[in-house]
């Protein structure tokens, strides 16, 4: 300004000059002074402002600028010094703050440009996450889709249903124009196809296999756009006017249930894949989406899956109706067998006693007419009657032995018995025989073999006939050995058992027996055939009318009922052969022997029991019941002795008499009475045999009549047929005790 | 004069009523199949001696007892030879009232022995004289020229 403390003229000419000068100061210290205003004002507002200091500062500078501005306005005419000192220090305020202001706003002027630019960065930011939220929702828009998808194709299990309901979804979800699943054939070589969306029933197109589009396809597991104008693609004909929608092709893996194993995937060679093809609607300029192929390509995965299912579920479907029939097929075989065995059973009860009491008849009166008066010719003629009567009556028995055997309905029966007796049994069974063919029979009983065994005596006997009749009838000349020994554990280990595995025990023993014949042997070929029933050796240069071929075949089964073994060796043709058998037996103890069961012999005809001249001693001291005894024995031909009292009997009793019959009842004291006969006879072997009679078994017991050396116990009443059996059972075994 | 049919139908008859009334069981048949030409009479003798032997022992079992102190084991010896006796003989009522004898003494029940040895007096009495008329049947049919049918 260019005002001075000099008194100056006014110049009027600068009046104009001056009065706009004074307007703009005016106007400027208006704005200076209206502009902190307004920024205080909106700062109020804004919720938001860092900068408040600097705000102050850009304040007081304004203000003081405008305050300059309006000081000045005093300046254009005379003024005093305090408007100049005014003034002056309005300047020199307005100066340092501007400085300060000029210096603040270096350092704020950038921080507020970097504001801009994270604003930019934020509005780049939300744009690429909006980006993002529209990916995620069409996402979870496809998600939707594919599980819709599955589910409507695994509702249900039927592979057609599957298929179907598979084209009809995608094309919905895809808004597809035609959807086509071609299935391989089932050589393997072709592709056929099977379904469609739009037509109703294809027919059977088929494409070759190994089209180099449909290899690619298989040899991914992603959606593959292929050209619509492969032959897959080409399914109707082009009907559009620009261009065929893009298609898409995708492969379906059929597994089969053989495809898995346990642990392991089944591996991509053996599968065979079905192709699925899709196709856009025509002209519509639509392209495959990336987010649409994978759902292609997870509905392709998930309608495997349902398809391996509805696979399955068939398979077990027809295994079980499978089942079934084979259930209802052995159903029937099972109530056809059953009938079958009552019909075999019923016939063998009719058999067992139809067939067998007009047998009895037969030999019977045939037997007996052999006692009456016949001409030569007559005798022969009942001889064969009688002769085949009796074979007859043996095969019956045989067969019905042996179906029973089989039936497993045969039971041992386990008695004591004894065992020498036994063999010395066979042996007069069969030494007139022998001898008749002039055969020599020798035998060989080992001395430790136990006099008494538990088992089933009848079938034992018979085994041992049957093997010894064998050896005889086979034989023409030589002779015949039996041996019978206790079998050792060591001899178990035989080569030609080697199944055999005896069980040893306390209370058994394994008997041995050996029968040697020097007949007309067997071809050692022919052994396993023996034992066969019904195989007869055709060898053989007698042939033998009374072998059924049942015979060994029954013996084997008896055998193994008795937890044995037989076997045949033979070194071939006229060389004899040697049939061994071991069977198993119980060892009785003491209270066993008790157990014996009084079985007394056939009565009737018996004549081969003979007791003429049998010496006996009656001892009983009632007099009624020895007279009674001694009828008894007399009627049956003994030549009885009595005596009524202990003394009477020792007096008279002596080695002359075979058996001592006391009666225990009465006052007598048979056990003493036994002991002395025992001290008076010790030193002879064949002392008479002490049996006593009773009809009291309280006081009288088997213990103590075997304690005292007593041979038997009979209770009474005896009848004749019963002492006469007593009498033949005593004689043969020495021993005789009545169970009661 | 009957004829021997008559005479054996009568014995057989008569035979068998004795055996359902109990008097003799099936040890007697036993009996009559011991007898044989060797031994005609055998049973006769037999039961002759059962008669004889069971007088004895009856007067033997009175006396023992009226006495005092009865020595039951002495009573149940003679019974039991009398049990014995008419068992071998088939005489079934005898034997059984023996069987309750026998209790009676273990018992040592005084009374009840009495009571038995009065029943076995009766039964024997009684089975005499059947015996008596059985054997003078048999007689009577050997006279006529039969033989007893077995």
């Amino acid at each position: 300004m260019e005002s001075c403390n000099c008194i100056d003229p006014q110049v009027p000419a600068d009046d104009l000059l001056m009065k706009y000068q004074y307007i703009s100061d005016f106007f400027i210290a208006l704005a200076y002074f209206s502009i902190p205003l307004e920024l205080i004002y909106f700062v109020k507002k804004s919720a938001v402002f860092p900068y408040r200091w600097v705000l102050v500062q850009f304040g007081a500078f304004i203000v003081l600028c405008g305050a300059t501005h309006l000081i000045n306005l005093w300046t254009f005419r005379i003024h005093s010094r305090t408007v100049a000192v005014v003034m002056t220090t309005a300047k020199v305020l307005t100066a340092v703050v501007s400085c300060a202001t000029a210096l603040m706003l270096v350092h704020i002027i950038p921080d507020l440009l970097s504001v801009k630019t994270r604003e930019l960065f934020l509005k780049n930011k939300a744009a690429e996450l909006d980006r993002e939220m529209g990916l995620i929702r069409t996402q979870e828009e496809t998600g939707r889709h594919v599980r819709m998808l599955t589910h409507e194709i695994r509702s249900t299990l039927d592979r057609h249903t599957i298929l179907k309901t598979t084209l009809v979804e995608l094309g919905r979800t895809l808004a597809l124009e035609e959807c086509a699943l071609w299935m391989p054939t089932r050589t393997g070589l072709e592709l056929q196809l099977s379904y469609t969306l739009r037509q109703q029933n294809p027919v059977g197109y088929t494409v070759p296999i190994h089209l180099p589009v449909i290899n690619q396809v298989f040899s991914s597991n992603r959606a593959v756009k292929i050209s619509p104008n492969c032959p897959v693609a080409r399914l109707r004909p082009y009907a559009g006017k620009y261009m065929p929608g893009a298609v898409v092709a995708v492969r379906v893996p059929l597994l089969h249930l053989s495809n898995f194993q346990i642990y392991d995937w089944p591996e991509v060679s053996t599968r065979s894949y079905a192709l699925m093809v899709l196709m856009l609607p025509s002209d519509s300029a639509r392209q495959w989406h990336v987010h649409e192929l994978e759902l292609v390509e997870v509905v392709a995965d998930q309608v495997a899956v349902a398809l391996s299912h509805a696979a399955i579920l068939e398979e077990s479907m027809r295994a079980r109706d499978q089942l079934m029939e084979q259930n209802v097929a052995l159903d029937l075989a099972r109530r056809e067998a059953e009938t079958a065995i009552r019909a075999r059973n019923d016939f063998l009860a009719v058999m067992n006693h139809e067939m067998r009491t007009p047998m009895h008849a037969v030999i019977a009166l045939s037997s007996l007419l052999q006692e009456t008066d016949l001409t030569a010719e007559q005798r022969l003629m009942v001889e064969t009657i009688l002769k085949s009567s009796n074979l007859l009556a043996t095969l019956i028995n045989d067969v019905l032995d042996l179906s029973r055997l089989e039936d497993g309905s045969l039971q041992l029966e386990a008695t004591t018995f004894n065992l020498h007796s036994l063999f010395r049994e066979v042996l007069n069974l069969i030494k007139p025989v022998a001898s008749v063919k002039k055969l020599s029979l020798t035998s060989h009983i080992a001395s430790d073999l136990p006099m008494y065994a538990i088992g089933d005596e009848k079938r034992l006997m018979q085994t041992i006939l049957n093997v010894v009749g064998n050896a005889v009838k086979f034989s023409k000349e030589g002779c015949i050995s039996i041996s019978a020994f206790v079998a050792k554990p060591e001899s178990f280990r035989d080569a030609r058992i080697p199944d055999f595995l005896p069980v040893l025990s306390d209370n058994h023993f394994y008997l041995r027996v050996q029968v040697k014949d020097s007949g007309s042997g067997i071809n050692p070929q022919d052994i396993p055939k023996i034992f066969t029933k019904f195989a007869q050796n055709q060898s053989l240069t007698t042939r033998n009318p009374a072998g059924s071929g049942l015979g060994l075949a029954i013996c084997r089964r008896f055998v193994n009922l008795m937890e044995g073994h037989i076997w045949v060796e033979s070194e071939g043709i006229g060389k004899g052969c040697t049939v061994t058998f071991i069977v198993k037996l119980g060892i009785p103890d003491r209270s066993n022997e008790f157990k014996l069961p009084f079985v007394p012999k056939v009565p009737g005809n018996h004549g081969s029991t003979n007791f003429a001249g049998l010496k006996v001693l009656v001892t009983d001291d009632n007099g009624v019941s020895r007279t009674v005894t001694k009828g008894l024995l007399m009627h049956l031909g003994c030549d009885v002795t009595t005596a009524s009292s202990s003394e009477e009997c020792l007096r008279v009793v002596s080695l002359e008499h075979e058996v001592v019959f006391m009666d225990v009842c009465a006052g007598l004291d048979g056990y003493e009475l036994a002991i002395r006969i025992h001290e008076k006879f010790t030193k002879h072997q064949d002392r008479p045999l002490i049996v006593a009679l009773t009809g009291n078994t309280k006081k009288v017991t088997k213990e103590n009549c075997m304690r005292v050396g007593m041979d038997g116990l009979i209770l009474k009443p005896v009848s004749v047929d019963k002492m006469r059996g007593v009498l033949s059972e005593l004689l043969e075994r020495r021993v005789l005790f009545e169970t009661v | 004069m009957y004829g021997v049919s008559q005479l054996q139908r009568q014995l057989a008859q008569y035979t068998s009523s004795l055996f359902e009334e109990g008097f003799l069981d099936d040890q007697f048949n036993q009996l009559q199949q011991l007898q044989d030409e060797s031994n005609p009479e055998f049973v006769v003798e037999v039961v002759t001696l059962f008669f004889e032997d069971a007088e004895r022992l009856l007067n033997e079992l009175a006396k023992a007892l009226g006495q005092e102190n009865i020595d039951f084991k002495r009573v149940e010896a003679h019974v039991r030879q009398l049990k014995g006796s008419s068992s071998s003989i088939g005489a079934q009522r005898v034997q059984k009232v023996c069987i309750a004898f026998r209790n009676y003494c273990e018992e040592k029940n005084v009374e009840g022995c009495l009571k038995s040895l009065q029943e076995i007096k009766q039964e024997c009495s009684l089975v005499k004289s059947k015996f008596e008329t059985l054997f003078k049947m048999e007689q009577q049919l050997f006279a006529a020229g039969g033989s007893v049918t077995r």
